[in-house]
């Protein structure tokens, strides 16, 4: 494998002159040790290079975000990185959105990997640039490069006391070879100025202005706006509807119908229905409501979401897929000094991002032109070409700032309606997707049932534990039929339990996927967690003893945990166990600091209480603290959530504290509110009034968030934020009331328990 | 129809039944004002009319024609709001897609009453959906922002 700069001569953007500008790229992934050796520069006169970095003629440093931004801010990231090893001034950078492309490396924006792909590479490429700037200015002074250094956009040599500004090296180092890796030299971090503390996001200004472009902000000229009337139950397909009576409101132009989806996988394909195309959204939406339009029956017709939990806690009444097993499990449960076991349940979320999907597309020429708010514009690409049979290469997608994304726009399906209903009518159509829509056609967050048994010695040390788990899996998005969990699925929570006993099982149970299945923020790290953080909770009550003592001694010594040899699959994220050690010390360390910020052991009102949840996912390690008050009326309020995060190296550390904030509150909705049932194969909830999330009444008062200065490299920090909510604020319950909430939302459990 | 949008005239032949959100967005080219939900239930449409906030997209251009409608292209185009400034000090938006929604609520609220209690922003912004979680951020700005009114107070 190996990665080459790619340097160009470009287009000046933005006038009709042509001037010269230095373009950097470095288009493959590598995050690999070594592979810094195979660089080759290579020189070309193209006006559409893959860059990540240009130097333009005035001096402005052109950076390219190639992960979608959908308020974790990654363009504000990514821009950092470069910038900082270049010494580029802050004022004098402009951040582009990058095109769907294969020669960026993965674009995909889920899994919180945006920095843990890219810190080195991003940071390389800056520091190209600043080693070519400061050789350039030392050739034009005949002095040593090593006399010359680079700061903030110019180039100094302190001995003659002569500067030069980057803009004045341009046609310089646009004859010059790029270094090669290992001839460069990366900043020290206490040199850092951009990195760690970071910089305000490079977009406030359109975002505080409300210029930011969206997909539904997208104006192109002759565009017509299609709203698609989908069927209710996947699978089903229209079998008749009134396309005279859409067409008679004014404004409508067109009524469509899309190609049915009728058979299992159902991939990333559009649902099929009816689109209603108009000069306006309003006009559309008109007309859809005109189209009465009949269904087909659907396989999944007999889907009810409240039988179907019986068959999930069935599931965990056997023996399942067995994905960790270590000592026997059984045995040490007989033989316990006490024993117990609860039973948890979560429904079927949706991620409602604000920004329901919307993409636009054109035909222009043979290719299909496409502004998408995605989390992943490879697959918007794959996706359309293959769903209407053309080459990717004729497939072009730019990517919009996104309205939240959450895992909903990972999945393109949005824009492969747009791409068919362009390349069908030779409109430049925008689809709209309604609230509605978007409820009821998401790909849902799973349905889980658990039930986690626990054994005690006489101590009150935590000996055994089984976790059962049964969910369908997002597997049968991909292929049919699919029922056996992956570890993709079961890493999240179940394969990774931290503890320090020597008798451990964890199992799956199979269960069908009857609605379209996906990932949400977290995934099915929320369940697991929620279950087996809530039961350890459980389990320190029963052996009488302090929950936060209990899980230090759970968890045991500091040690990195070897899972293989622990009897588990884990794969620790897709990263190397060398690089991301799972590191019980500092898994301890954030569960101490959070309940420290707390005042763990504070004396607290009655009705109020406090609770605690850890976990490590998607690399880095979160504990929260959730102070809960529940009135006698079971009115519930959150006076405070401390939130302590080992992230690594962070790159942003206000981001950061705005992602555990915003991990918090999303928390809260799935914790108290949000719940997607299923009747006859339908979605029940269709809008925000049905379908809740938390709003500026549910927050907590204040969110504590306490960042543990590292030096290791960086993990994740847009999920992990999520997972140990919904178990702190239970175990806040719990301590505050006595009442154990094993199924979530919560809702009306505590009035309802408070009236009887 | 005629519309009054942050000072400007604009004359309409559209449908008075339309939302003003889609005559904004889809008539008009302004897309600062969001679509999240169609039903009044999000905020994210919120604009001012004749300086209270509203749901454009629940409001039809028959109730809206003739009055005084602001938008956030007409909060400031520069920024320069009070609360467009405390909103950036807090560093308040994620994805931002609610911001404008947000913030033209926050901004009717203190026009009204300029130094709000705990109680009264909560009752205020609680049409406001944020899906990222940034309430706590939206209150610390409104709350500065009320306590430098107070102590401006004479």
């Amino acid at each position: 494998m190996t990665r080459y700069f790619d340097v160009s001569r470009r287009r000046f953007l933005k006038t009709t002159a042509v001037a010269g500008a230095v373009v950097l790229a470095m288009p493959l992934l590598t995050r690999e040790r070594g592979m810094r050796s195979a660089v080759a520069a290579e020189i070309a006169r193209s006006s559409d290079a893959k860059l990540f970095a240009a130097l333009m003629a005035d001096g402005t440093v052109e950076i390219t975000c190639h992960r979608s931004e959908m308020g974790q801010h990654a363009r504000t990231a990514i821009a950092q990185l470069v910038a900082d090893e270049m010494e580029a001034d802050w004022d004098r950078i402009v951040v582009t959105q990058a095109l769907g492309d294969a020669s960026y490396g993965d674009q995909n924006t889920d899994g919180s990997r945006s920095i843990v792909f890219n810190f080195e590479r991003l940071r390389l490429v800056g520091a190209s640039f600043r080693a070519m700037l400061t050789q350039a200015a030392a050739q034009q002074w005949n002095v040593p490069p090593q006399s010359c250094r680079a700061e903030q956009h110019k180039v100094i040599h302190a001995d003659s006391g002569r500067i030069i500004d980057f803009a004045d090296l341009v046609d310089v180092v646009g004859v010059m070879e790029p270094p090669s890796p290992e001839q460069l030299t990366l900043k020290d971090r206490s040199d850092w100025r951009y990195i760690g503390h970071g910089k305000p996001i490079v977009d406030m200004r359109d975002v505080l202005t409300g210029r930011g472009d969206f997909a539904a902000d997208v104006r192109l000229p002759d565009s017509v706006v299609a709203v698609i009337e989908r069927p209710p139950v996947v699978l089903a397909r229209a079998t008749a509807y009134d396309a005279s009576a859409a067409k008679a409101v004014p404004g409508v132009v067109d009524v469509v119908e899309m190609p049915a989806l009728t058979e299992n996988p159902v991939l990333y394909r559009p649902l099929g229905g009816v689109a209603v195309l108009a000069t306006n959204t309003w006009a559309a939406m008109q007309g859809r409501s005109k189209l009465n339009v009949r269904w087909s029956e659907s396989p999944n017709d007999g889907y009810d979401s409240t039988a179907f939990r019986d068959v999930l806690q069935r599931g965990n009444e056997r023996p399942g897929d067995v994905h960790v097993t270590r000592g026997d499990v059984d045995a040490a449960l007989n033989t316990a000094d006490r024993a117990h076991s609860a039973e948890y349940y979560v429904p079927h979320l949706a991620q409602a991002p604000m920004e329901p999907p919307s993409a636009t597309a054109r035909l222009v020429d043979t290719t299909i032109e496409v502004w998408s708010c995605t989390q992943n514009p490879q697959a918007d690409q794959s996706l359309i070409a293959e769903f209407l049979d053309v080459p990717p290469e004729r497939v072009k997608v730019h990517v919009t700032l996104l309205g939240g994304g959450f895992g909903r726009k990972s999945k393109p399906d949005f824009a492969a309606e747009a791409a068919f209903l362009a390349l069908k009518t030779g409109r430049t159509v925008r689809v709209q997707w309604k609230r509605e829509d978007d409820i009821r056609h998401s790909f849902y967050h799973t349905v889980s049932a658990q039930r986690l048994e626990g054994g005690l010695d006489a101590s009150g040390q935590l000996v055994a534990l089984r976790h059962r788990s049964t969910f369908p899996t997002i597997d049968a998005t991909f292929d049919a039929g699919a029922e056996q969990v992956p570890g993709s699925e079961a890493d999240l929570g179940l394969n990774d339990a931290p503890y320090a006993i020597a008798h451990m099982r964890a199992e799956t149970g199979r269960a069908p996927a009857r609605v379209r299945t996906g990932w949400m923020r977290s995934v099915a790290n929320i369940y697991h967690v929620f279950a087996q953080q809530s039961f350890m909770s459980e389990m320190a009550a029963l052996a009488g003893r302090d929950h936060r003592e209990f899980l230090l001694d759970a968890i045991g010594p500091d040690r990195v945990i070897d899972f293989a040899s622990q009897g588990s699959n884990f794969a620790n994220y897709g990263a190397d166990k060398d690089e991301y050690p799972f590191d019980t010390g500092r898994l301890k360390a954030v569960l101490l600091r959070a309940t420290d910020n707390a005042g763990w052991n504070r004396e607290l009102p009655a009705g109020s209480g406090l609770g605690v949840a850890v976990h490590r996912s998607f690399l880095s390690y979160v504990a929260t603290v959730v102070e809960v008050s529940v009135s006698d009326s079971g009115e519930l309020s959150i006076p405070g959530v401390w939130v302590a995060i080992d992230a690594g190296t962070v790159v942003n550390r206000d981001s950061v504290r705005n992602q555990m904030e915003g991990a918090s509150v999303f928390g809260i909705s799935l914790a108290l509110h949000s719940n997607i049932t299923v009747n006859k194969g339908a979605i029940e909830q269709s809008n925000f009034h049905d379908y809740r999330v938390a709003r500026i009444t549910d927050a907590p008062a204040a969110i504590h968030v306490d960042i543990v200065d590292s030096d290791a490299i960086p993990a994740g920090v847009g999920e992990p934020g999520t997972p140990p909510f919904a178990p702190a604020l239970c175990n806040a319950i719990y301590a505050a009331t006595g009442t154990r909430i094993r199924e979530l939302p919560i809702a009306d459990q505590l009035r309802r328990k408070a009236t009887a | 129809m005629q519309l009054i949008i942050n000072g400007e005239k604009h004359e309409l032949d559209a449908d008075p039944t339309m939302p003003l959100l889609w005559a904004l967005r889809d008539l008009l080219d302004m897309t600062g004002t969001k679509f999240g939900c169609g039903a009044g239930l999000c905020g994210a449409c919120t604009v001012h009319l004749d300086g209270k906030a509203i749901r454009s997209c629940s409001t039809p251009l028959s109730l809206a024609a003739g009055k005084a409608i602001t938008t956030i292209e007409g909060l400031s185009s520069d920024g320069s709001h009070p609360v467009q400034r405390a909103w950036a000090e807090h560093q308040v938006p994620q994805c931002g897609y609610c911001q404008p929604g947000q913030m033209m609520q926050a901004a009717a609220l203190l026009a009204d009453n300029p130094t709000p209690t705990s109680e009264e922003i909560d009752v205020a912004m609680a049409g406001n959906i944020c899906r990222c979680g940034t309430y706590t951020r939206i209150k610390a700005a409104i709350t500065e922002l009320a306590t430098d009114a107070m102590e401006s107070q004479p």
